[in-house]
């Protein structure tokens, strides 16, 4: 996936890392060596624009990395350059309150990111958040399309969570079985949750 | 609909100008700008949309209850003036519901039958772009907005764009990136926190909204942040009461 997102974006690198449980930095890939040799080293200096991204739960975009902006990583900002990275735009990927880990894309040249492919990196990363989620494909329009628009869903998450005394993620993941597994749309079996409809209890899956 | 009282007028200025030099949170400052505007044209209920970066309209904020289901009803039918008001970039105003039905043949029925006279619409403009709309509704037909009213509507609707944009020193167009997409993210973390109150409290979703907003505002706390809280330390439920 990071190869094929690097193809369609104009990319010369993209890195995708993902946190274990306890918050610190899991495994992490990338669509050649040399990026995720970029990726770890966020981790070793403690400072970037994918740590940043994650913490603040937010994007960060940093179309030129030598405009002076990006002073905030000395360490970083001098070890891209040396690695010829000229622009970065890193993207967490969450869901609400959940959190998985981050997307990130390197460019060579200093360039923002066009409407289109700011639309395309957005996807990507809703849909590597989706996989690592539950390995469930997201269709074109997609339950990553779908996620995005539904208010039902995430309410529905934050009941099962309770229900089941799990976490936000693993709650996301039964509600997602469950609509997978009666192939049902994920709005309508959430709308089922908060209607009372429908409750999850242990030993479901 | 009386012209805007100056002395309304200028504690709302003055409230925001507060918010915005403070450190202060999007949802939390959207959803008092949306109060403050009912209160301000004596408007039965504000609701305001926001543009994803795929151009598809999200709910983010609205006075009350009811707003915030007509702007989701015009969300799911991809009809109805905050739509009209973000397509066109033009403000639709003083739109009487009971004769819109031609406009908005689903729409404007259900407004009405949700009690509902007057409709008005203003967009979020940033330089071209429009990245959203603001949504007044009336109960009463003769409900109007004048002339000034308008352009104070269209103002609020202006700051709420500033609100946006507005972090550290720094301009760039990647900034407005950056917070839609934080708020819309904050936006999912209160829906998730809906759920768990009315789980645990066995409320309905509205209800639970409402005992998470009573507390935020009894503890002096964002509501982002509170939501946050909720969903990541189920022993903070003991804390909020039903309303």
């Amino acid at each position: 996936m990071c190869v094929a997102a690097a193809e369609s974006i104009e990319a010369s690198g993209v890195g995708l890392w993902v946190m274990s449980k306890d918050g610190v930095p899991g495994f992490s890939v990338a669509s050649d060596p040399g990026c995720q040799q970029v990726e770890e080293f966020q981790f070793t200096v403690g400072e970037g624009a994918s740590t940043d991204a994650f913490s603040s739960r937010r994007p960060i975009l940093v179309p030129d990395l030598a405009d002076g902006l990006s002073s905030r990583w000395p360490v970083y900002s001098a070890a891209m350059h040396d690695l010829g990275v000229g622009a970065v735009f890193a993207f967490p990927m969450q869901v609400g309150a959940s959190r998985l880990g981050v997307f990130t894309i390197f460019r060579s040249r200093a360039a923002g990111l066009t409407a289109e492919e700011l639309a395309l990196a957005l996807t990507f990363a809703d849909v590597a958040l989706m996989t690592l989620l539950d390995g469930h494909e997201a269709s074109s329009d997609g339950l990553a399309g779908a996620m995005t628009h539904q208010a039902a869903v995430f309410q529905a998450q934050g009941m099962i969570m309770v229900q089941l005394g799990v976490s936000l993620e693993e709650a996301l993941i039964r509600l997602r079985a469950r609509a997978y597994a009666d192939g049902r749309a994920l709005t309508d079996v959430a709308r089922d949750v908060l209607t009372r409809r429908l409750r999850f209890q242990h030993g479901d899956s | 609909m009386t012209a805007v009282s100056t002395e309304r007028l200028a504690r709302v200025f003055v409230e925001v100008a507060d918010t915005l030099v403070d450190e202060f949170e999007i949802i939390d400052f959207l959803h008092r700008l949306t109060m403050r505007t009912a209160d301000l044209v004596d408007a039965a209920a504000v609701g305001l949309l926001l543009a994803d970066q795929r151009g598809r309209l999200q709910f983010m904020a609205a006075s009350q209850e009811q707003a915030r289901l007509l702007e989701l009803f015009q969300l799911q039918n991809d009809e109805g003036p905050c739509l009209d008001a973000f397509r066109t970039a033009a403000p639709v105003v003083n739109a009487d519901l009971s004769t819109s039905g031609g406009r908005w043949p689903r729409f404007a029925p259900h407004a009405v039958a949700a009690g509902f006279r007057s409709v008005h619409a203003f967009p979020l403009r940033l330089r071209s772009e429009v990245i959203g709309a603001l949504n007044v509704f009336g109960t009463e037909a003769e409900a109007r907005l004048e002339e000034q009213d308008v352009h104070v509507v269209q103002a609020i609707a202006d700051i709420a764009t500033i609100a946006l944009l507005q972090e550290r020193a720094i301009r760039r167009s990647e900034i407005l990136t950056e917070q839609l997409q934080a708020a819309l993210n904050s936006r999912i973390i209160i829906e998730q926190a809906k759920g768990v109150i009315a789980q645990a409290l066995d409320l309905s979703i509205d209800e639970a909204f409402d005992a998470i907003r009573a507390y935020a505002r009894r503890s002096n706390r964002q509501l982002g942040e509170l939501a946050h809280d909720i969903v990541t330390d189920l022993t903070k439920i003991e804390e909020i009461t039903p309303p």
